[in-house]
């Protein structure tokens, strides 16, 4: 072997791979069985798919399903098309210092963390003191208590996460933007174009294959919702809208030590999502040509 | 639209594109105060007097202005060991996970790499699927892993994407015939990666050290599950528990109580600001070389 230091090199990051992602997998018959504490995963007796059954059979399961896709299908709804439009404006300003100054700003938010995220809007949300109420108080508007209003979580979840992500999110479009051939550009200068024509004829169509390929990573992390954003502003106010299958999957599994059921909920979690994965891989790959593989 | 047509030719832009482009300006003008003005407003907060804060008087620049806040937060124990152990975590956990990363990236993106294929799709495969919180929960468990210091710098310690972004960056930074040339000088490839390739990816060890530096400042969940001990607790897991759990510091119970009360609320601005300070004083810096390597990464997904 000419290459065996390369071979020597990737044995750890394999060691990694197999140890805490597939050995995982195979503990996820965990879903199987009656966990027993003494016997261990493989020593615990199987039991089918009762852990399922139970799910299924449990009343929380639409709640936690309907919570989930609804979350989800908002924040894509609303989140999906916004970078698009944001890279789109930022890319007609040629050059210069403002360009530079509103990339700068809005990557930023990126990077503040989640913790800090939620506390950012638990200040500006306060019943009391919060800005947000200030505000509507300025204005002569009764103060309303955000964060207990189960109606108003999704969309402070979802408004908030695009405040976060948006300008982040861009980065790939104006790459794509970036890489459309300049001779288009001089064509439709010669028919004449407005700049907006120019951006509907050249510019989208232009991007479609990126719009493609992250709208499929979008849906295929429909079901991987952020948890730990939905779990720092869960209260018990909220809580109708705000348990989501992996919020529920901690709470009952890591809180309430019931590791089969967990397993059994979250393994569904995941197949869900592969599910959606594949299918809107292949739908997409029939109607526009492009796919993720 | 007559007045359009009666402009002279020598002028590029249209009237109708001098309107767009300006719709645009605004626009972009609105986001980027949308964003930004949350951010002033939280730092002007940190540095007001507590009265000012809590009476609502700040709304855009500090009112008596006091470092009260910051002082309080030197003096509380949790907060400057929260502190200490994110600095370890965050140098120890970058290290660890940038050298990982390289270590696959680089022979990932060598063509003649034996199993390059299969790989690459044993470890994208991991991005689509897993085996779940509590499997994995139970992997760490069973390595004996819980509650000590390596819990929160291992099982996370390499992602997919950072794996994606530095295997494109070498496949299309590191010219083969380089390669070649140090191939036929017998230099091994252990050499190779030292002389050659670490010193061409400057841009794509920035990058990673970035993504991976600023995941694990950030991090909490693995230290709400995998953590007991208070005194290995992570900033982020101390900031939950006085932000949004409300659970006010020791340090200030022999406070008056009105006094006590102003100081928690200016206590929430001023600890955000030092959590996320870090990040922020770096950001400017390598913000360049982080699109670049975006750029990078996502032409060949």
């Amino acid at each position: 072997m000419k290459h065996w230091q390369l071979h020597l090199l990737v044995i750890p990051p394999i060691l990694f791979f197999l140890i805490f992602k597939y050995y995982p997998m195979l503990n996820a018959v965990l879903a199987f069985k009656d966990y027993n504490v003494i016997k261990g995963i493989w020593g615990s007796p199987w039991v089918g798919f009762k852990n399922f059954q139970l799910f299924f059979e449990n009343p929380m399961f639409w709640t936690l399903l309907k919570n989930t896709l609804k979350l989800s299908g908002y924040l894509l709804l609303a989140g999906f098309p916004i970078p698009i439009l944001l890279a789109l404006m930022i890319n007609e300003i040629r050059g210069g210092r403002f360009k530079r100054f509103v990339q700068l700003i809005s990557f930023a938010p990126y990077f503040i963390s989640t913790v800090v995220m939620v506390s950012i809007i638990m200040l500006f949300l306060a019943p009391r003191l919060g800005f947000a109420n200030i505000a509507l108080n300025f204005f002569g508007m009764d103060s309303i208590n955000f964060l207990g209003e189960p109606g108003m979580f999704r969309s402070i979840y979802v408004w908030s996460d695009i405040w976060q992500t948006a300008g982040y999110s861009a980065v790939i479009y104006l790459a794509a933007l970036a890489g459309i051939d300049p001779t288009l550009y001089e064509a439709a200068k010669v028919d004449g174009a407005s700049r907006f024509q120019k951006i509907r004829h050249v510019d989208l169509p232009g991007i479609v294959p990126t719009i493609v390929i992250i709208l499929i990573l979008n849906v295929g992390n429909v079901m991987a919702l952020g948890f730990e954003k939905v779990y720092l502003l869960q209260n018990p106010l909220n809580i109708a809208n705000s348990e989501i299958i992996a919020t529920y999957v901690y709470s009952i599994g890591l809180l309430n030590a019931n590791y089969s059921f967990a397993t059994a909920v979250g393994l569904f979690n995941s197949l869900i999502n592969l599910i959606l994965l594949v299918t809107v891989n292949g739908v997409a790959k029939r109607i526009t040509n492009n796919s993720i593989w | 639209m007559a007045a359009t047509a009666a402009v002279p030719k020598k002028i590029k832009e249209s009237a109708g594109d001098r309107i767009f482009l300006t719709v645009i300006y605004i626009i972009l003008t609105l986001v980027v105060i949308a964003i930004i003005y949350p951010l002033i407003f939280i730092i002007s907060s940190s540095i007001s007097s507590p009265a000012a804060v809590t009476s609502g008087k700040v709304w855009l620049y500090p009112v008596d202005i006091s470092f009260k806040g910051f002082s309080v937060l030197l003096k509380t124990p949790e907060i400057t060991t929260g502190y200490l152990n994110s600095l370890f975590y965050t140098t120890a956990g970058t290290l660890i996970s940038v050298t990982l990363t390289i270590m696959i990236a680089y022979p990932l993106s060598r063509r003649t790499f034996f199993g390059r294929n299969a790989l690459m799709m044993v470890i994208t495969f991991t991005m689509i699927f897993s085996g779940g919180l509590i499997p994995t929960y139970m992997v760490v468990k069973e390595m004996h892993l819980i509650d000590t210091r390596w819990a929160l710098l291992i099982p996370n310690a390499i992602w997919v994407w950072q794996v994606i972004i530095a295997r494109s960056f070498f496949q299309s930074s590191i010219p083969e015939e380089l390669l070649e040339a140090s191939e036929i000088d017998g230099c091994s490839d252990m050499r190779f990666i030292r002389s050659v390739v670490l010193p061409l990816s400057k841009p794509i060890l920035a990058v990673l050290v970035l993504m991976y530096a600023v995941g694990q400042w950030n991090s909490y969940f693995d230290a709400l599950i995998y953590l007991k001990s208070a005194n290995l607790f992570p900033l982020q897991l101390v900031l939950r528990s006085i932000i949004i759990m409300n659970n006010s510091s020791g340090n200030m119970d022999a406070m008056a109580m009105v006094e006590r009360q102003q100081l928690s609320e200016l206590l929430k601005y001023s600890l955000i600001v030092v959590a996320t300070l870090p990040v922020l004083i770096i950001y400017p810096f390598v913000q360049r070389y982080f699109v670049q390597g975006m750029l990078v990464g996502s032409v060949k997904g």
